[in-house]
Formats: structure tokens, sequence, C-alpha cells
């Protein structure tokens, strides 16, 4: 059997041109800290257009983005949407209804229909693990695919407009300690984002919540479990809450949402826990008086609003370098 | 004019600032600008707007252009994560522009230079400006007013360094350098 | 026809036997070992130089896909990637469209691999009518026209009550039953190991218990109903465990694991490749090492293939909607000669796993060179370098991570009745 690292299909080797740069934006997993900064420092410039008058940039000019969403999510789609246009990219968008017994049919057929169009990336949102990198693998070589968001799995845009915001307001990653909190079990940005924190050097990842909603083994990806919320957001720098959907009470997870909140809600109190100067974060959208309390979630330390504007420099960042190394790609053949 | 025969040769840059200056300044009296707005490309064009405005004593805005997101080689090079973005602290909009850049050769970065201005507003005009003009145009695009022309080996580049001194620096062009200039 | 054998390394393990000599054949059995028996005179000889001779494999399960959807393979294409693979026999899975609940359905599909006349084929019945768990089949008819085991495969049984039942009356005719130990409530919607990889990459697990739970429980069924039981492609360490602590206390049960789970793990999920998507799923490091030693050990006494051809585009979806299963008739033998490359097993135990313990638990004369024995066997080049593509493999399913890739060793010729039915050339 070969190694691992050899396999062309390994998740480091997919995503990156032969010479490093990055084609496909799927997972965090396998990107080495110098890329995951790159993206960090690209962002950055793209972060500062907003203040002045100019808002676009030619960058991606002429080129066609299809946003392919197979999960309903105005919020994601539309921070996507804007971030292509802001580099002069035409976009399409794509609602996929797909019938249940007939997905893995409708999803290939739904690819060679567009594929048929041209485009030059697909941003792909879909219920399956493993959905983007399928995708990858079956288009045409010359389609950069970003994952916005595979089953379980991953999340990478959100993990790392999560790291823009940490790097913004904190300065880095060195000696940091981070919480997140809530329904990790479900959770494809939590993944991401305990992969991108210790990829990039952040000295303590915790994960606070039940039993019940934290997945088997994964304090082997490099994070300390705690099920007490004032033992795990004891002195840390950066908490980030995560959303709790009202299904888990039905599914046996958890008894009720008075419970969680009292327990694993982010209130000032438990605040007080945390390093004085810890900043709050969430994915959004924020369920108040579930996950956390609205004095909180609009309070001094929150920076949830600013996440959003970073969002979009963060996948400007990430689609231009991914269609500057397909287009590089492309060039060498 | 033609150019100086082909020579490695560099000048001295504080005298060259100075002729510059002069050539300025007439070539304004004589088009009736009173108030441009300076507008220096990263890095070496804004050093060289700086040492301009100090010589010819004036105020006038100075505003800064990274043209990294404007370039035409995107999928060459990719982008340069360094970028310091762009900030033009005033309106452009029916404005006489001054642009300036420390060397002239192929002549794409006074064009990204150009659509980047553009994107901001529509100025009443540009005078381009220039430290060195090299030979080697790709576009047909001229300076309105330069310092020295000048003809490079074809495997040598020019680097200004500073902000002080400023000077010129010969750089060998290696085998699959990407041109920007 | 009379067949002579010549100068190849014979390995046969019901005899003890490993050494360069000749077999003789004759009128489709065995007639002798070594030297030319008294006026026996060879219609045809074969050169065996440099080549191993040894009894044909007998797989234990095998999708042969007809009756059922063609797209996805049909008798005479899976019986000629048998015959390619070395199996000379194969035991067809009941989950066939319509599934081989019935008498008639076991004749067509024995009568139809006659017609083809590549590996010959043992049809392992069902169970239950419809493989739904819930009615006995027709067991005793379905022994007549040729079952030689039932089977559920991993469709579960309503209750424990009917599958007491089930076991007791296929006792009343001595029925081998063959088990595919799962518990579907801790399966649940799962498709992946359950364990810290399955949880980075977001899929869902089936927990080990799905699989020793349904262990233990059937262990005291079989107990209970004195059947004769065999326990199919097994996946955790702890189920080997449990079953040689069971054969220790003197049941009459036997265990195989199939082909897969002894070269892969649930690392090679890593990349979201459907070709390991697997029923049982591919499960830990220490999992794999334990088949390993189960096989060393004679615990599991068969290797099978699994074999589970599938047209291109089930496997061309997102992991979890793949299809599950592997191509994997003409792989075995390289793979398993890498196995006793690295020292798991001597060639001897590879042919015993492969072609005699099959046969014993299956209780058919056959798996032996031995006189007055079916001549089926096969001749195998050890050290033949090949690849497995359009133009070298037969089966209809490509569904393997070994397609397109370099193997080591080979079957030359498969003899099936002292026919030669396939010959490289």
């Amino acid at each position: 059997m070969s190694s691992a690292l050899n396999n062309p299909a390994h998740p480091r080797n997919v995503q990156l041109t032969s010479d490093g740069r990055l084609k496909h934006f799927l997972s965090i997993n396998g990107l080495s800290k110098t890329l995951l900064t790159e993206i960090l420092d690209t962002a950055e410039s793209f972060a500062n257009m907003g203040e002045q008058s100019v808002k676009k940039v030619p960058l991606l000019r002429g080129k066609t983005i299809v946003n392919l969403f197979f999960e309903n999510s105005t919020r994601t789609r539309a921070t996507f949407e804007l971030a292509a246009k802001r580099l002069s990219a035409d976009v399409l968008n794509l609602d996929i209804k797909t019938s249940s017994t007939a997905k893995g049919e409708t999803l290939m057929d739904t690819l060679q229909n567009i594929e048929a169009m041209y485009a030059d990336m697909f941003v792909v949102r879909h219920a399956d693990s493993g959905a983007a990198h399928f995708i990858a693998s079956q288009v045409t070589p010359r389609v950069a695919i970003i994952n916005a968001g595979d089953g379980r799995h991953a999340h990478p845009t959100q993990a790392m407009l999560d790291m823009f915001t940490i790097r913004k307001h904190k300065g880095g990653f060195e000696g940091l300690k981070v919480a997140i909190v809530g329904d990790i079990l479900h959770s494809r940005v939590a993944r991401s984002q305990i992969r991108a924190l210790n990829t990039l050097g952040a000295e303590e990842v915790r994960l606070v919540a039940p039993k019940t909603l934290l997945p088997i083994g994964i304090e082997e990806m490099g994070a300390k479990i705690y099920t007490r919320m004032e033992d795990g957001i004891r002195d840390v720098d950066v908490v980030i809450m995560l959303r709790l959907q009202k299904e888990r009470m039905s599914g046996a997870l958890l008894p009720s949402e008075a419970e969680f909140y009292r327990l694993y809600g982010l209130t000032t109190e438990k605040l007080s826990y945390a390093h004085p100067e810890a900043i709050v974060m969430h994915p959004g959208p924020i369920n108040r008086g579930v996950e956390i309390e609205s004095a909180v979630a609009d309070g001094s330390r929150s920076v949830i609003l600013q996440q959003v504007g970073y969002g979009i420099a963060t996948r400007m960042a990430v689609m231009s370098m991914a269609m500057s190394g397909q287009m590089h790609e492309r060039a060498q053949i | 004019m033609g150019y100086q025969k082909e020579t490695d040769f560099l000048p001295e840059v504080a005298p060259l600032i100075d002729s510059l200056a002069v050539k300025l300044t007439s070539y304004l009296n004589e088009h009736g600008i009173t108030q441009p707005l300076l507008i220096g490309i990263h890095t070496g064009g804004v050093w060289v707007a700086e040492a301009l405005r100090q010589k010819m004593q004036v105020n006038w805005p100075l505003g800064t252009l990274d043209i990294a997101f404007y370039r035409d080689d995107f999928s060459k090079t990719g982008l340069n994560p360094s970028v310091k973005p762009s900030n033009l602290p005033f309106s452009t909009e029916n404005q006489h522009l001054v642009l300036i850049d420390d060397v002239l050769m192929s002549g794409r970065t006074i064009r990204a230079a150009m659509n980047e201005i553009f994107d901001y507003g529509r100025p009443a005009s540009i005078t381009l400006v220039t430290l060195l003009s090299l030979s080697g145009r790709e576009l047909p695009i001229q300076a309105d007013c330069y310092g020295l022309q000048l003809e490079l080996p074809a495997n040598k580049r020019v680097k200004l360094s500073g902000p002080d001194p400023l000077e010129f620096n010969l750089v060998i062009r290696p085998v699959d350098a990407e041109e920007p200039v | 026809m009379r067949i002579s054998i010549l100068g190849g390394r014979v390995i046969d393990p019901a005899q003890q036997l490993d050494q360069i000599t000749d077999v003789h054949l004759q009128e489709g059995q065995i007639l002798a070992l070594g030297d030319c028996p008294k006026g026996f005179q060879a219609e045809q000889t074969i050169n065996a130089g440099g080549l191993i001779v040894c009894p044909g494999f007998i797989d234990l399960c095998c999708h042969l896909r007809e009756p059922g959807p063609s797209y996805k393979g049909n008798i005479a294409s899976e019986t000629q990637a048998a015959l390619a693979g070395g199996f000379t026999q194969v035991c067809v899975r009941p989950d066939t469209q319509p599934p081989l609940d019935s008498p008639a359905v076991v004749r067509v599909v024995k009568e139809k691999a006659e017609l083809v006349g590549k590996a010959k084929v043992l049809p392992v019945g069902a169970l239950t009518q419809g493989l739904d768990g819930q009615l006995l089949s027709n067991m005793s008819g379905l022994q007549g026209a040729g079952c030689v085991a039932l089977t559920n495969l991993r469709h579960p049984v309503q209750d424990n009550l009917i599958l007491r039942r089930c076991l007791e009356y296929a006792a009343t005719f001595d029925l081998l039953v063959v088990f595919y130990p799962e518990d579907s409530s801790l399966k649940g919607l799962g498709f992946a190991h359950e364990g810290s990889l399955s949880s980075q990459l977001g899929l869902e697990g089936i927990p080990e218990t799905a699989e020793t739970l349904a262990v233990a429980q059937i262990l005291l069924l079989v107990e209970q109903t004195g059947i004769r039981a065999h326990f199919a492609h097994l996946s955790t360490a702890k189920a080997v465990t449990q079953i040689a602590e069971a054969k220790a206390k003197g049941l009459p049960i036997t265990a195989d694991v199939a082909l897969s789970h002894l070269l892969f793990t649930e690392a090679c999920l890593e990349s979201f490749d459907s070709n390991f998507h697997l029923e049982p799923p591919l499960r830990s490091a220490t999992d794999r090492l334990g088949l390993l030693q189960g096989l060393k050990d004679g615990t599991l006494s068969a290797v099978s293939s699994g074999h589970l051809p599938h047209e291109a585009a089930a496997k061309m979806a997102p992991f979890s909607v793949s299809e599950p299963g592997m191509s994997s008739l003409e792989v075995v033998l390289p793979k398993m000669l890498t196995l006793v490359e690295e020292g798991w097993l001597s060639l001897t135990d590879m042919v015993r796993r492969l072609a005699l313990a099959p046969a014993e638990l299956l209780r058919i004369k056959s798996g032996a060179l031995l006189p007055g024995y079916s001549a089926d066997l096969i001749l195998i080049d050890p050290k033949a370098s090949w690849i497995l593509n359009n133009q070298t493999g037969f089966s209809a399913g490509k569904n393997t991570p070994f397609w397109n890739q370099p193997l080591k060793g080979r079957v030359v010729t498969s003899l099936v009745n002292g026919e030669i039915r396939y010959n490289l050339k």
C-alpha cells in the first residue's frame, strides 16, 4: 500500500498545484501554515478596500463563478456572491433541489450540465461529507472548486474568516487559548477551526460541550475536551460559540434549550471566567437566549458583526488564489 | 531624442530629482495646472513623489497606489500577498493628477495605474512623471516629464532603493523573470 | 481426456504436500500424483515448470449479478473473471433479483452457469423468503436444488425468535447457515468505522459493537440450536477473539474474512474515495492486525473475495451515497501472495485458506488433489508481472483500487472437471 502522502487523492495533493499553489479549496486538511498565512495576508489587502470608494478590482473579470448550493443558505451564498462581484466576476446562482433517492445521479448530471456552460469556478455547499472532494475529482481540470460546507466534514472559508478575525483582534496565534463551545458533533465549522488553529500554532484548542454533542475521538484532532463550561473557558483569549439547532432536542441529544442555556450558554457571568480581554465570536446566525445572551452578543467584547465583513475579504482571497492557481496550471499544460 | 547608448552606467538620483523638479514646474505652468493632486506608485514612485514635493517646496496632497490587483499577468504570477492597499485621500473627480513612478519601461504598470485611477472617478487630466525612461515599450505610453532616458543591456534591470538615500541599483534579470514594468 | 501436468510445484494442504512432482488426470478426475501410473498414456501434457500447481480456489461469497441488472455484470462475465482469478468454484450470494429463495431460481442460475461453462457455481440460498427476515424459506427445496448453505446476508431478521426458528428448521436438514453479523439498529445510518477518523471526516459511524453484539447473540443461538454456523466477512479484532473462544469451547463454527479487510483500513477514507465504501466498513489498523493474526493462527479458516462488481455510475457519487462493494475476484491471488511474502502465512496455508478450508466447511468433496476428486486445479506463475485493465480484466466491475495498478502473481491455467477452461496465452 502506497503512503497516504504519495497518494494523488490525498486532501493536500488534490488542492494544490505541483508548485504548491492553491487550486481548489476543499478543507484545511493538508494545507501548510505558510499557505494559510498567505490566505490571511491576501484577505488583509482586500479587507482595506471596503473603506475606499473603489469597491471592485478587475482580478476575475471575464470569469464565471457558479454558486452551487444543494443546501439552503441565503447568508453564506450572499457573501460569496458579493465577494465574486467585488472581483469583477460574473456570478450564476443555482439552487438545486435533489430527491433523496436519486442524489448521486442528479449530482453527476447536474455537474455535466453546468460544465457545458464553461464555468471557471464552482462554490459548492452540499449535505454529504466529502461532496466537495467528489466534485473536484469529477470536473474537468479547468474548474476551481470552493467548499462552502459539506455535510459535517468541513467549512474551510468560515474557518479562515474566523482565523482572520482572531489575528485582527489578537495580533497572532502564539500563546493563544481558544475555546469552541456548543454542538461540536454536527459542526463542520468546528472541525475546520480546530485544524486551522492547530496549523497556525495556537497554544490550546478547547472543546466545551455535553458528551452527547462531542464526536468520538475528536481530541485526536488536537483539542482538549471539557464538559463544564466554567473550566473550559477559564482564561481563554477567544470564545467561539456554535449555533444550536432546534432539531437536536428531538434527536435525544439534549433535554431542553433551557438546560443547554443554563449550562453552556455564554452569559456575562460565564464570560467573566475568560481572560478579561477575551473576544467573543459566532459563525452566525445567533440564537439569542439559546447559546448566547443578548448583552454578550451586543457587548464590547463581541466581534460577531465584524466577522461578516471579514468573510467577504477572506472569500475574495480564497477565490482569487484558487483561480490564479488553476490558470497557472492550465498555462503549464 | 534618441536613447543614450547601451550602458551599465547609472546616474546619481539627487541631481535627477533637481532637474525633474524644474521640468515638472515648467510643464505645469505651460498647461495652467496650479493645484494638482500627486499620486505615487508603490514603492519607488512614492519616494520620488515625496522627494519632488520637498524640492519644489509644495504641499500638494499625495496619494499612494498599489497596482497589484490591476496587473495583466495575474495568471502567471498569481497574487502577491504583501500588497499594501492603495490610499487616495482625496476625490479625483474632475481634478488634475500627476502620476509619478520611478522607472518607465514596458508601460504596463502605468496602464494598470490608469485603469485603477479611473475606477476612482474621472480626472480632468493625468500628467505622467518618471525618474527614468528606459527603452523597451510594449504599449504606446510616454512620460510627460522624465529625468533621463536610458538604454540598458537586455539582461539588466534598474531598481530604486530608498527612501534615504535614494539610489539606483543594477539588477541582473533572471531567465524567466516576470515583467511588471 | 487424459492429461499430465509435469514438473510443477504441487501444493496440496490436504496431503501436506509441497514438492515438485507430476499430476495425472483422467475422465475429469485426479488419477494420481507423482510417477505416471502403469498403462497411463497422456493425450495432452502441460509443462508446469516454474509454476505452482494447486487445487482450484473456492470462493465463499460472490455476486454474479444474474438474475439482476446486467449492467453490473452477469454469470458469463463473473464466472470468467473467477477462473482468471483461480477460482474454479464460487458460492453465489442469494441477493440476486429475484433472490435465491426458491428452487426454481436456483436451478436457473445453475443451468446458466453450466451452459456458460466457466467456473462452477455453488448457490447459497436465502434463509428467509425474499431475505425479508420474516418467513422461513423453502429450505429443503433449496437444498435439493443444490444450495450448499443458507444466509440472510446483512438483511436483518425481524426478531430473535424468528431467527431461532430459522436455525432450528435449518438444523433439521443439517444445513450450514452463514452469518454476516451486524446489529441493524446499532448500524443505523452509518457507513464508516466509528472512531476519531470518521469524526474528523464527518462520516456517520458504525460502532464496533454493531458486529460484536451480533456475534455474541448468534453464538448463543448456535449453542442452543446446534446448527453448523459460519461467520463471514468479519471486520473487528474483537470478533476474532470471540470466535476463537467459541471454537475453544467446541462450538461447530468457522469464520472468514474478506480480502479487502486484510489489506485496507479506515485511513483509505481520508480522500473520500468511494472504492473504499464497503460493507462491513474498513476499520482501524488494530482491527486489521487482529484479522491478519486470526488468519495466521487459523481462527479465520478461510479468505473470501467479497466480490461485488458495480458499474461506474454506482461509485460516481459522494461517499455516503455511493454503492458499497469492491470487485475483487481477479486480485485475490496476487494480493494473497503479497501477504505470503510479508510473512503472514505460508504458501501452503494460503492454498488451505482459499481452497481446502472452504471445501471442508461446505462439506464438499473438493479443494484437494486426492485421487477420485474432481480435477479442479490451477497453475500459478508467482512471479508474473501484470496490470489489471481493460485488456486483462474479465469482470464487469472495475470498482477496485487496483485498477490499472501493477500486480505480481497470476493464474496461468484453470482446469474444471479436467477441462482447460482458462489459459493465458
